[in-house]
Parts: C-alpha cells; structure tokens; sequence
C-alpha cells in the first residue's frame, strides 16, 4: 500500500496547486464557479490525506516493515496503543499529521463561513492552501512517510522508550491543531487585508477558530509539560527548552488577539494591531513547527538535524514579508472608527494586557533565538537558562495575573469611582487577608514574591467568584428561579464573558502552583541501600526493597519506598528504570538488553497540599563483569552452532535464544538477590497538583467560550434588542 | 489493484472539485461589494446588540450605577440606530439598482412572439 499512499500525496499535491489557482482565479477573474471549485478542492484535499493518513496508520498498526517509518519508529513489541501513536514520533509522519489537521480544519472552516465573508473566503481559501501545498511538498520531496524498503527487516527499531506516556498520545496533535487553527484566522486576516474587507465580518466568522486554536495549543503545552514531570526524570514541567517556548509564542500572542478582538467587534478600534498580532501568530505557529524540525536549536523534543530548514525558512520569510507588506499597504484601511473613551475601562485593561503578551512573547522569543543571536553577532554560541526567563517572565505574569483579576471588575467604556468601590473592595480585602495570613505561616516570607502572587491570585478568584454570584443574583431577581439554576442560566446566556472569567480563575490557580512549587520546593540527590532512609522536607523516605523484571520490550529495575512523617505512614512510591534492548550487536549478545535506549517510571504521590516525587537511576557498573561473561559464553556457544549442518542449527539456536532470555532475567535478577546502592532523587513540592488543576479549570473556561449559545436562544435575545432598537428608531425618525 | 484504488480517488477528486464549473457559468457578483457592506454592517449590528446586553449586565451586576446605564445605554442605542439607517439605505440602493436593471432588461429585450 504504500505506492498508493505515495501517489495520494502526489494527488493531494495538485489538488491543493489546483486550490490555490482556483480561489484566486475565482476571486479577481473567473467568479463563483471557480470559488466554489476551490472550496471543494479543500474539502476533496481532505478525503485524500484522511485516505493517507489512514494507511500509514494501518501500516503501524499492522507492524509492515516495508515502510521505511514503521521499521524505523515501531517494532512488535510495541504495545498497540504506542504503535498508533508512533506515526507521529517521526519526522514524515508528524508532517502528514500537520497538513491532514490542516486540511480538516480548512475544510470545517469554509464549510461553516461558505455563506458569509464571500469576498475575503477565496482569498483565505489559496492561503490556506498554499499551506498545504508547502508541507505535502516537503512529504513529498524532503521526508516521504511512503518511503518503501527493499529489504523487509524482521524486527524494527521500536519507539523512543521518552514517548511511550499517554501524554504524548495527544501532545502533538493537540499541539499541531492549535498551529493548523491559528492558519485559519491567519489567512482570513490576509483576506480582510487583500480585498479591503476589515471590518468586524471577518473576525466574527474566525474568532472561534482562533479560540479552537488558543485552547488546543493551550492543552498541548500542558500535556508536554506533564510528560516532562512524569516521565523526563528531572523532576520538572518546564525548562524553556526552546522548542517549549517555540509553542508558548503563538499562543501568548494568540492569548492578546481573543482579547483585543473584542474591542474591534465593539468599537472598530485596534484594527492594525489585530492584524499585525493574528499575522504575527500564525507567523509564530510556523516557525514553532520550523524550529521542531531544522535542528538549528538545541532540544529534547526536537527531531534532530535535517534539510528541512530552507524550504521552512523561505516560507518564514514570505509570511514576514508579506504581513509587514500587506499592513502597510492598507494602513489606511486600517485606521480606528473610535478613540478610547477612558483610561480607566475594559477597553484600556485589554490594552495593557495585550501589551504585556507581547512583551512576554518578546522576552521568550529573545531568550529562545539568544543562541543564534549571539552567534551571528559575536562568533561564538551563548545561551540563557531558566534564572534569565524568570527574571522577566515574573514579574510580567504577575502583573498579568493582577489584570486578569481586573479586568472583570471594569465596565467597557468607563469605570466611575462608584463602581470602584462596588467591585473593587471584597476582592482587595482578599488579596490584603491572604497575604496577612501568609505571615503566620512559618517561613512564606522566606519568598516574599510568592506570598505577593498569592495575595494577587486571591484577588483574581475573589473577583470572578464575585462576578458570578452578582450575575447569579441579578439572574433570581428577573427570572425568581433558585440559586444553582439562576447561576447556570446567567452563565450559558453569558458562555464567552463567564467562559472567559473562568478561565482567568484557572490561569490564577495554574500560576499559583507553578509559583509555590517552585519556590517552597525541596529537592535533594541521595544514594541508599534497601533498608537505608533519607529525610526531605520533614519526611523520612525509607528505602524498602528493590524490583526488577525482564519482558520482552525492556528490563525494568527499581525500588519501593516507603514515605512517612513523624512515625506516620504518608504514601508507598514505586519507580523503576527501564532499559530498552540496543539494535546494536557490537554491544553483545546479553549486553545488548541492557545498552539501548533508557527511561524512568516516576513515584509520585500527588495531593492537593504537596508532590511526593522520586525517580531511581541505577547503577549497572556492578553487572558489567556479568554482562560480559554472559557476551562471552553465547558468543562461543554461537560460534559452535554455526558450525552444525543447517538442520540441527535452527533448533540449536532457538534453544540457545531461550538460554540467553533466562540469563539476562537471572542477570536482572541480581539487582533484587543481592542489591547495590541506588541513586534517587527526591523532591517535595508545595501546590504543584494545582498546576494541573488550574489548567483543567482554565481549559474547561475556554470550552465554555468556545461553546455556541443555541440557535433560538440567540435569536430571542437578538429580536429582544432588535425590537427595542426599531422602537427607538421609529421614534427618532418620526 | 493500487492502480484501480489511485485511478478511482483521482477520478472521484476531478468529479467532485470540477462539479460547480460543469454547470451554467457564474461571472462576477456585481452586487458583492454591496451584499458584503451589508454582512460587515450587519456584523457591527450584532455586535452592537451585543454591547447593550452586556451594558444591562453590568448595570444589573452592580458594575455600572443606574445614571451611567442609562447614558451609556442611550449612546448605543443611538449607535445602534445609526447602524440600522445605514442597513436600510443600503438596501434601498440596492433595490433601486435591481429595478432599474431589471427594467432596462425589459428594455432591451426582443419582445416575445405569441
């Protein structure tokens, strides 16, 4: 099947060159007709990569080592679920994965807006489509996913042990859907600026899209970052590695853009910053796929060296080109309908929030591109660590996390003293209680900075949960219904103002953990035999017993321990290490199972007070003599058999395959008959399941956003005001 | 056989995609500037709509005294108006331009043989 894969690229290919000719055509020349055959190119371009898709994935599913990506990201012992995953794992498969998400996602979008923003829809369409045709070029030039074997190996190499979390199921298509969404606004955005049409249409059509965006990118981040707690073995969830911060750009620029938005769809100002940030975003969604792939950052999760760089750079280039271009061309267009009323309004807090994103946005970007920066300007390669992101990044989330507090409290247009001591007083005593009652807690003034974000998260959760329980009773006053129903029913009228007061309350929470748990966290690297115990953070972590197990698809050495606290037992922790058998036969016929690729299970005990956390690294210095017996023994055992006539050589060696298999479980073995000293590293951390549940609560916020208010209700309200404003226009003009 | 499968994905894709050019060719819009000033203005209507309810929110939420709801709301109420005049001259024009075609049509036209 994979010739027919490779010729359903090729299709695909043309389909999308015949996308872009098509919409353009259709747009300045050729009519509807043309339009509409662009806009089922789309859809058409969709069915073909679904088709591709789905044989690359029966291709891991089924173990085919005939391609060349199965035999070299897959093996038989992968276990099913890790399979279907490891299509993405590779380079050409990911690159299918983006253009396929894309070709969806295009698809849902024209489909949904085939009846609005006519003009700017074709426009988008070859946009979008140019897109495709730039990664199904790379898929089909640079890194085929179809790529076939000559000779079919019997085994493959198996997926990179760091991948097989359940996180990383959903990491990367979350991650590539919220790239592949923000190309949505991003080409509207090149619509709009083409044939003029910027007013509020075009943002209307897509700004659920761009929320689609924000939120998946928003999910993927905190995947990768709970696979980096889970399963790295550091202990930590970021790192500002810089392929991390490469998925951090487009989503704080994102982030400013949902926000400003709003005020262009009110008031018709801010129109060039929109477009500069909706440009700018989707610029930075590209180039985080760039730098995943070019190799020209160092980083864990990137896929190594490649060609990939100049087609990606041209690309970049053009976007920024273009963008700048487009902008200044029509900044006439551009300009605002309305002036700020007030420095003191919703409209000025969204300002100064957006100009902190991209400030944010500005320090991750500097910080991640220092290296080549400082390259290119001095000779020689320096970097930044995570003590130069904190330095700026701190203080600006603080100050972000306090307008997110804010923010709600503010009326649009203008804020009146009146209303200040209405919305501002609860909230502020909060804020003032909170750090008040951080002093009688011993050692919070230690870190006086995350005894000041507590006193701003309690301000922030104080002023949306008053906001609720203002529209929950303003909601019993009109409509006389009791509480938990007067609540929802304020809420699902309201989904984008309250979705989005929700999501500032998780953002809070989600800071406040990453806040606490850093600062207050205790962290210490010890060495200990079973029976031995250390002591962190007040808790005694006893080293019970060690384990081990030999399976066909790794060894797993590891310990259990016992946790407890003043003589009270507080968790059992179990963690093992796993080493993945090496390809590499240089390294022995027993050395091999215990020389390929390596990762750590975590012991964590998670709670809402504190993350007990423990990894394992053992030695194997005192199995090497073993190891290298047993090397020796088979060697020559192997050598005998192959000397045998052919017939009895099978047996022989199936017999001597069963002898190794038991050797290398009695050589596992050895680490629980008689241990050595392990090395572990413990860590306690205050609040940092609250990071977890922050983003939970943050992303629930952004669904509730994203959710559509139904159809008849919408229409009821609108006919309600549209009444109203006829009424009033019937008495202006009589 | 994968040359069957190929054969009939390419076949299905040209069918598909060229359908609408099979049919009766549609030039330009002639109307599509003003039919697209109408959806932008019809956007900036609902949005308007939109920012009187949440001006009743937050008058209803404590946000906005009584005094400022009903200055702020009269102000967009007015814009609102605004919007809707230029909704309804819109249409107006465009509906005159139609007659007017419609009429020279009717014009030009051969007048038909019973």
């Amino acid at each position: 099947m994979a010739t027919v894969g490779r010729a359903l690229l090729i299709v695909a290919f043309a389909v999308a060159l015949y996308g872009v000719g098509a919409s353009l055509y259709g747009a300045f020349r050729g009519g509807h007709a043309w339009v509409d055959s662009g806009r089922r190119a789309v859809y058409a371009l969709a069915g073909v990569l679904t088709l591709a898709f789905a044989i690359m994935e029966i291709a891991f599913l089924r173990s085919d080592f005939s391609f060349n990506v199965v035999a070299t990201h897959s093996s038989t012992t992968t276990p099913t679920f890790y399979k279907a995953t490891a299509a993405w794992s590779s380079q050409e498969g990911s690159l299918l994965l983006w253009v396929w998400l894309l070709s969806i996602w295009s698809s849902l979008a024209l489909l949904i807006t085939r009846r609005r923003v006519r003009e700017v829809a074709p426009v988008a369409t070859a946009v979008l489509m140019t897109f495709g045709a730039f990664f199904l070029m790379l898929t089909l030039f640079w890194a085929n996913p179809f790529e076939s074997l000559a000779q079919v190996p019997q085994e493959g190499t198996g997926l990179n042990p760091l991948l097989r979390h359940p996180a990383m199921m959903f990491h990367p298509p979350m991650l590539y859907s919220g790239y592949t969404l923000f190309s949505i606004p991003f080409a509207f955005a090149i619509g709009a600026l083409v044939t003029r049409r910027l007013n509020a249409e075009w943002i209307v059509s897509t700004r659920r899209f761009a929320l689609g965006a924000w939120l998946c990118l928003g999910i993927g981040i905190v995947l990768g970052a709970r696979w980096s707690y889970t399963e790295l073995g550091w202990g930590g969830y970021w790192a500002w590695d810089p392929v991390e911060n490469a998925s951090l750009l487009p989503w704080l620029t994102g982030t400013a853009f949902i926000h400003s938005i709003m005020i262009q769809e009110r008031r018709g100002m801010l129109k060039v910053w929109n477009a500069s940030l909706v440009l700018a975003t989707g610029t930075l969604a590209i180039l985080g796929t760039f730098l995943v792939r070019s190799g020209i950052l160092d980083s864990i999760h990137a896929f190594g060296a490649s060609t990939l760089g100049i087609p990606f750079l041209i690309l970049i280039g053009a976007m920024v080109l273009g963008s700048v271009g487009l902008v200044t061309w029509r900044r006439a267009d551009l300009r605002s309908e309305h002036q700020l009323d007030s420095l003191f309004s919703r409209e000025a807090v969204f300002l100064l929030q957006n100009l902190i994103l991209v400030a944010l946005a500005f320090v991750v970007w500097w910080g991640t591109f220092f290296p080549l920066i400082s390259e290119a300007v001095t000779g020689t390669r320096a970097s930044v660590g995570p003590p130069w992101f904190d330095k700026y990044t701190v203080p600006l989330a603080f100050a972000l996390v306090a307008l997110s507090g804010i923010g709600p409290l503010i009326p649009w247009r203008r804020l009146t003293m009146a209303s200040v001591r209405r919305g501002f007083v609860l909230p502020g005593a909060a804020a003032l209680l909170t750090v008040l009652a951080l002093l009688l807690v011993p050692g919070a003034w230690q870190e006086p900075k995350a005894a000041a974000f507590a006193g701003v998260v309690a301000f922030v959760l104080t002023s949306v949960g008053q906001e609720l329980w203002r529209g929950m009773r303003a909601r019993q006053a009109s409509a006389r219904e009791p509480a938990p129903v007067a609540l929802a029913g304020v809420v699902r009228r309201n989904r984008r103002r309250y979705g989005g007061y929700v999501v500032h309350a998780g953002f809070a929470v989600l800071l406040l953990g990453v806040a606490v748990s850093s600062s207050f966290q205790h962290a210490k690297d010890v060495t200990l035999r079973p029976g031995q115990t250390a002591r962190v953070d007040g808790f005694d972590i006893r080293y019970v017993r060690a384990t081990a197990r030999a399976e066909a698809e790794k060894i797993s050495l590891g310990a259990v321990l016992d946790v407890s606290k003043d003589g009270k037992q507080v968790a059992t922790l179990r963690t093992t290490r796993g080493f993945y058998p090496s390809q590499d036969i240089s390294q022995g016929i027993v050395g091999r199972f215990f020389g390929g690729e390596r990762e750590s299970e975590v012991g964590l005990r998670a709670g809402f007070g504190r993350d007990i956390w423990t990894v394992i690294a053992p030695d194997l210095a005192p199995l090497t003599p073993i190891i290298e017996r047993g090397n020796r023994t088979f060697r020559t055992a192997m050598v005998g058999i192959m000397s045998k006539p052919d017939g009895d050589q099978q047996q022989a060696v199936a017999q001597l395959y069963a002898l190794r298999d038991a050797a290398v479980t009695a050589v596992a073995r050895r680490w629980v008959t008689s241990p050595w000293p392990a090395d572990f590293r413990f860590i306690v951390s205050p609040l940092a399941t609250w990071i977890w549940i922050g983003a939970i609560i943050t992303f629930l916020g952004g669904l509730l956003a994203l959710w559509p208010a139904p159809a008849t209700a919408r229409r009821r309200v609108t006919a309600g005001y549209a009444a109203r404003v006829a009424r009033e226009l019937a008495r202006t003009t009589q | 056989m994968e040359l069957l499968i190929v054969f009939a994905v390419v076949l299905a894709v040209v069918a598909f995609v060229g359908m609408p050019l099979r049919g009766r060719a549609r030039g330009l819009d002639p109307d599509a500037a003003a039919r697209a000033e109408l959806a932008d203005l019809q956007a900036a209507k609902e949005a308007k709509y939109q920012e009187i309810r949440d001006a009743e929110l937050d008058q209803r939420t404590g946000k906005l005294s009584r005094a400022d709801h009903q200055l702020l709301d009269a102000e967009l109420r007015t814009e609102a108006i605004a919007l809707l005049k230029r909704i309804d001259a819109l249409r107006a024009r465009s509906d005159a331009a139609h007659t007017e075609a419609a009429e020279a049509e009717s014009v030009t036209s051969p007048p038909a043989v019973g």
